[in-house]
């Protein structure tokens, strides 16, 4: 991963280090590649340099979140009959959200969130890269375009791969698209709230430092292939991915995903549950330069006992989210960071009271909401509403390509770049908007 | 050309000859006929003249353990069991490779892993972004693979697969059409240039692009009671004929109670079509070789010319003549001297060598369960509630593209988004390292296998027998005595803790480059 072929005059991060480079810079640090000069063009823009997606897998009800509706009755907010205040006047969201409401000087709501598919693969696939499902070519998604455009091909040196998905992939779409397998995302594996946060590959329990030493170089000794024909290209690769691997394993990447060197006041705050730590090695991953961090958070796709679900899971998200926001704003980094949350739908306005569902929501693509935080988005605003029910976009439709292209755009590259391919496509990054486009609004 | 017709009785025909033939094959009797393969001997004339016209010298041939290793995973996708190994090679009788070649051809790991190619090109894949249903995923798995047991005529396959009409899940093979990004004719020309001509459409220009979607202009779905079931059918409601060209710009006229696809896949398969048996055996070469003679394998055209045009028309007469057998193919290539030659220290006709490889995350993955008695855990989102698979099922037998595992996707397996080849990720990365290098997954795999206990017992008294066992199991071959020393020192050297020390040595093994890659 952090090899690319075909990056011929690359340095590693250990020649880097050998040679003081690295030092003198300071870590990370990114130089950008020439060829992809046309499409970071308004470079000076740029304020936001990662990217923190908490994707609400499965699709979170919107009415019961962050477009609460108690004046359509119960027959839509069940009951969720208040709506609390925010930190800012005028906003509202719903009651079981209290830590959220003291950070709403931080985010801004979309309402008007839409695309009008309710099935999970092809509406994850329609938010996730802003393209239409069907047609000749499968995209990637926009931490795969994020990760192809700031990653190593344009010299990105951090510890971390700069695409990392906690702690699962999506599993419904493959995020990588035609880009290729290079930009899916590293996994971590493992649980943030365990004792001991196990990432896949890095973290091992029974194995000392001493002995990862030694068998590193009992397995340089037995490499009898790898000797014989040492000069081939694909070994050489291999070798060194085998050596990046090591610099994680042995190396202070390590120490990024243990967690126990936080406050424990802070955990707390964060929550002791896996989203609440999830959130808190979000922002470690991002303090430590990577640029694209996926939270895959599960079990929103509450189709039976949906409130019952919501009392359980709505207090871990608003610990989570509101303590990111809050720890990303004190550390100065809420202005480089951007943070979006979003499922890959809403859920029907009206409650299905009756059997098999007995109070549960379905699917709903017409209308939903997103938040947006950090990295130059304004905040405390509401963009675009929805109608007295939540049924329909009442106001300034956003379709998911205006959100990411958004999003492109803070991060400094531009919308309107072309996609990165080699499928001979030259096309933008973002098609054209269905609706009024990009959120100028907040932007 | 001949006409469509009589090429249907021909490869009929031909078909029923070799029901016959394979039956006898199977009992064993093949010898009979047998004797040297012309068709190995004649690609070894046709390379070792592509050598002396370079100057350059074809590395040796292999040793039986390198071959004994590469035969499995080609054909079988599996690694030799202990025993198996051990057997291979303390036997001495003088035509052990083709007996070994010839059982493992019969056996039901080559169906399955011949199976998994043929899925990847075929798309086999539920939902995102190919639109099947698992049902249709599991019934267009098993025609593929009951295809590939009774080693059906590739041109009786090819045809069975575009001019089939009915329900997705009940006529398996119109699964090819559902198989596609979107159900229009431009989609479904795409993956039948790739499939069958191997070419990329995109490279066409647009009006040849056109013509070819033509043949596929009637073909029509429509929805049933079941959930995402659909009738694959010739619409017959379009008055019009189609006027049109062929491939190689050959015009035709087709009358409107005419099915397209009919006529499209019967100039396909004709044997005088220039593309279709080439392409076949081209890819067949790509998949043992690691290389084509056209290469990439599926882009075909003026643009990428053969690498030794000879050699390619040798092999297409050869398939053609034997009735599109692809099981004969495969065994006379795994037969020649150029498929049992080493690696050469460099590449120099990489098309006419053996290509160093990754195994492919499927192979390794049971590789690895093998060697550790352990089961892999696969899932799917599609449909709910999820889909989860019985552990001691097989990577290399999975039917569905969207069952997977963590590991299976750090390892590279295809998305068959678009049946592409280059979809098979081979460029090592960083994930792969550690996970292979230090996931407890693997680790506790390691640290629990039955079968390294079993190798372990005799540590005390004789280690160098626990080293040559784990040689054995992992790589196929018995240490040299450098490599003996090396292991043993570093098991004495850890002194009470041997028993780690004798599985560390395993796991060097299991990340070494001769393990991790197909040479």
């Amino acid at each position: 991963m952090r090899h690319h072929p075909s990056t011929q005059y690359f340095m590693s991060r250990r020649d880097l280090i050998r040679s003081g480079i690295l030092f003198s810079l300071g870590l990370p640090f990114f130089r950008l590649n020439e060829s992809l000069g046309a499409t970071l063009a308004h470079a000076p823009k740029q304020r936001a340099t990662s990217v923190i997606e908490i994707w609400m897998w499965g699709g979170p009800s919107h009415l019961d979140t962050f477009d609460p509706k108690p004046e359509a009755g119960a027959e839509f907010c069940g009951p969720y009959s208040e709506a609390i205040k925010t930190n800012v006047d005028g906003i509202r969201i719903n009651s079981r959200l209290p830590l959220l409401a003291k950070q709403a000087d931080k985010y801004s709501l979309i309402r008007s969130m839409t695309h009008g598919i309710n099935a999970h693969e092809t509406a994850t696939y329609r938010v996730q890269t802003g393209r239409e499902s069907g047609g000749a070519h499968v995209y990637p998604s926009i931490g795969a375009v994020v990760s192809k455009l700031t990653g190593y091909e344009a010299g990105y040196q951090g510890l971390l791969p700069p695409y990392i998905a906690l702690t699962s992939t999506h599993g419904r779409f493959s995020e990588e698209g035609f880009l290729g397998p290079s930009f899916k995302p590293f996994a971590t594996g493992g649980d943030p709230n365990a004792q001991r946060f196990m990432v896949e590959g890095i973290i091992s329990r029974s194995i000392s430092d001493q002995r990862q030493t030694k068998r590193r170089q009992l397995l340089q000794n037995l490499d009898t292939l790898g000797k014989t024909h040492g000069d081939h290209p694909l070994f050489r690769e291999f070798d060194t991915s085998t050596s990046n691997a090591y610099d994680m394993i042995l190396g202070e990447a390590r120490e990024v995903f243990d967690l126990s060197q936080e406050k424990d006041e802070l955990r707390d705050r964060y929550g002791r549950h896996s989203f609440g730590q999830s959130c808190l090695m979000a922002r470690r991953l991002v303090e430590n330069g990577v640029k694209y961090v996926t939270l895959n958070a599960k079990g929103w796709d509450t189709h039976k006992m949906h409130f019952t679900t919501m009392e359980q899971k709505m207090p871990q998200m608003d610990q989570g989210i509101a303590s990111l926001l809050q720890d990303l704003d004190e550390r100065g980094m809420l202005d480089s960071t951007i943070v979006w949350v979003c499922g890959e739908f809403g859920r029907t306005p009206k409650v299905q009271w009756k059997e098999p569902w007995k109070g549960g929501r379905g699917h709903f693509g017409r209308c939903f909401s997103a938040l947006v935080a950090g990295g130059g988005f304004k905040a405390g605003q509401v963009v675009g509403a929805s109608n007295s029910t939540g049924e329909e976009v009442a106001d300034r439709p956003v379709y998911p390509e205006d959100l990411i292209g958004s999003i492109y755009d803070r991060l400094g590259i531009a919308p309107t770049g072309r996609m990165p391919n080699n499928l001979g496509l030259d096309i933008p990054l973002t098609p054209k908007s269905k609706g009024p486009g990009i959120l100028s609004e907040i932007m | 050309m001949k006409t469509p017709l009589s090429k249907r009785h021909s490869t009929q025909l031909a078909s029923s000859f070799w029901s016959v033939f394979s039956l006898l094959f199977l009992l064993g009797l093949a010898s009979l006929h047998a004797g040297p393969d012309e068709t190995a001997q004649q690609i070894d004339r046709i390379i070792n003249r592509a050598y002396r016209a370079t100057n350059a010298k074809p590395a040796p041939l292999t040793n039986d353990a390198t071959f004994l290793r590469r035969v499995y995973f080609d054909l079988t996708g599996t690694l030799p069991t202990l025993q198996e190994t051990r057997t291979f090679l303390s036997n001495k009788s003088s035509d052990k490779r083709s007996a070994l070649v010839e059982r493992l051809l019969s056996s039901e790991n080559h169906v399955d892993y011949w199976t998994l190619k043929w899925c990847d090109l075929l798309r086999v894949k539920s939902e995102y972004p190919i639109n099947l249903w698992p049902n249709g995923v599991q019934a267009y798995h098993r025609f593929i693979r009951q295809s590939i047991a009774t080693n059906k005529p590739y041109d009786l396959f090819a045809h069975e697969l575009l001019t089939s009409s009915g329900s997705n899940y009940r006529v398996p093979a119109v699964n090819f059409y559902r198989a596609v990004q979107e159900p229009t004719a431009h989609s479904i020309s795409a993956a039948t240039a790739l499939t069958f001509l191997g070419t990329r459409i995109e490279n066409w220009d647009t009006e040849k692009q056109n013509q070819f979607a033509e043949f596929f202009s009637k073909v029509a779905f429509k929805r049933t009671a079941e959930w995402k079931e659909e009738i694959v059918y010739f619409d017959t409601r379009s008055p019009e004929e189609v006027k049109t060209r062929f491939p190689d710009g050959t015009a035709i006229t087709i009358e409107a109670h005419t099915d397209p696809r009919q006529i499209f896949a019967d100039w396909l398969i004709d044997d005088t079509n220039p593309f279709f048996a080439r392409v076949a055996v081209n890819r067949i070469w790509y998949w043992l070789m690691g290389s084509g003679i056209v290469s990439p394998a599926d882009d075909f055209g003026p643009h990428n010319p053969a690498q030794n045009s000879q050699l390619l028309a040798q092999l297409e007469q050869a398939f053609i003549l034997s009735g599109y057998d692809q099981r004969a193919l495969i065994a006379s290539i795994v037969s020649s001297k150029t498929y049992q030659r080493s690696i050469p220290k460099k590449p120099q006709l990489s098309y006419a060598e053996y290509n160093l490889r990754p195994l492919e995350a499927e192979v390794l993955v049971d590789a690895l369960n093998q060697l550790t008695n352990s089961s892999e855990r696969y899932s799917s989102p599609i449909p709910e509630p999820f889909t989860f698979i019985p552990e001691a099922n097989r990577s290399i037998a999975l039917a569905d593209g969207s069952i997977t595992s963590q590991f299976l996707e750090t390892f590279g397996r295809p998305s068959r988004d678009t049946g592409r080849l280059d979809e098979r990720n081979q460029i090592p990365n960083d994930a792969q390292r550690l996970s292979l290098l230090n996931s407890s997954e693997i680790q506790g795999q390691i640290s629990n296998s039955p079968l390294f206990r079993q190798i372990g017992k005799p540590l005390r008294k004789n280690p160098s027998k626990v080293v040559q066992a784990t040689y054995l199991a992992v790589l196929s071959r018995y240490p040299n005595k450098a490599e003996l020393d090396t292991a043993l020192r570093y098991i004495n050297q850890a002194g009470k803790q041997s028993r780690h020390a004798a599985l560390d040595v395993a796991w060097a093994l299991i990340n070494s480059k001769e393990f991790l890659y197909k040479h």
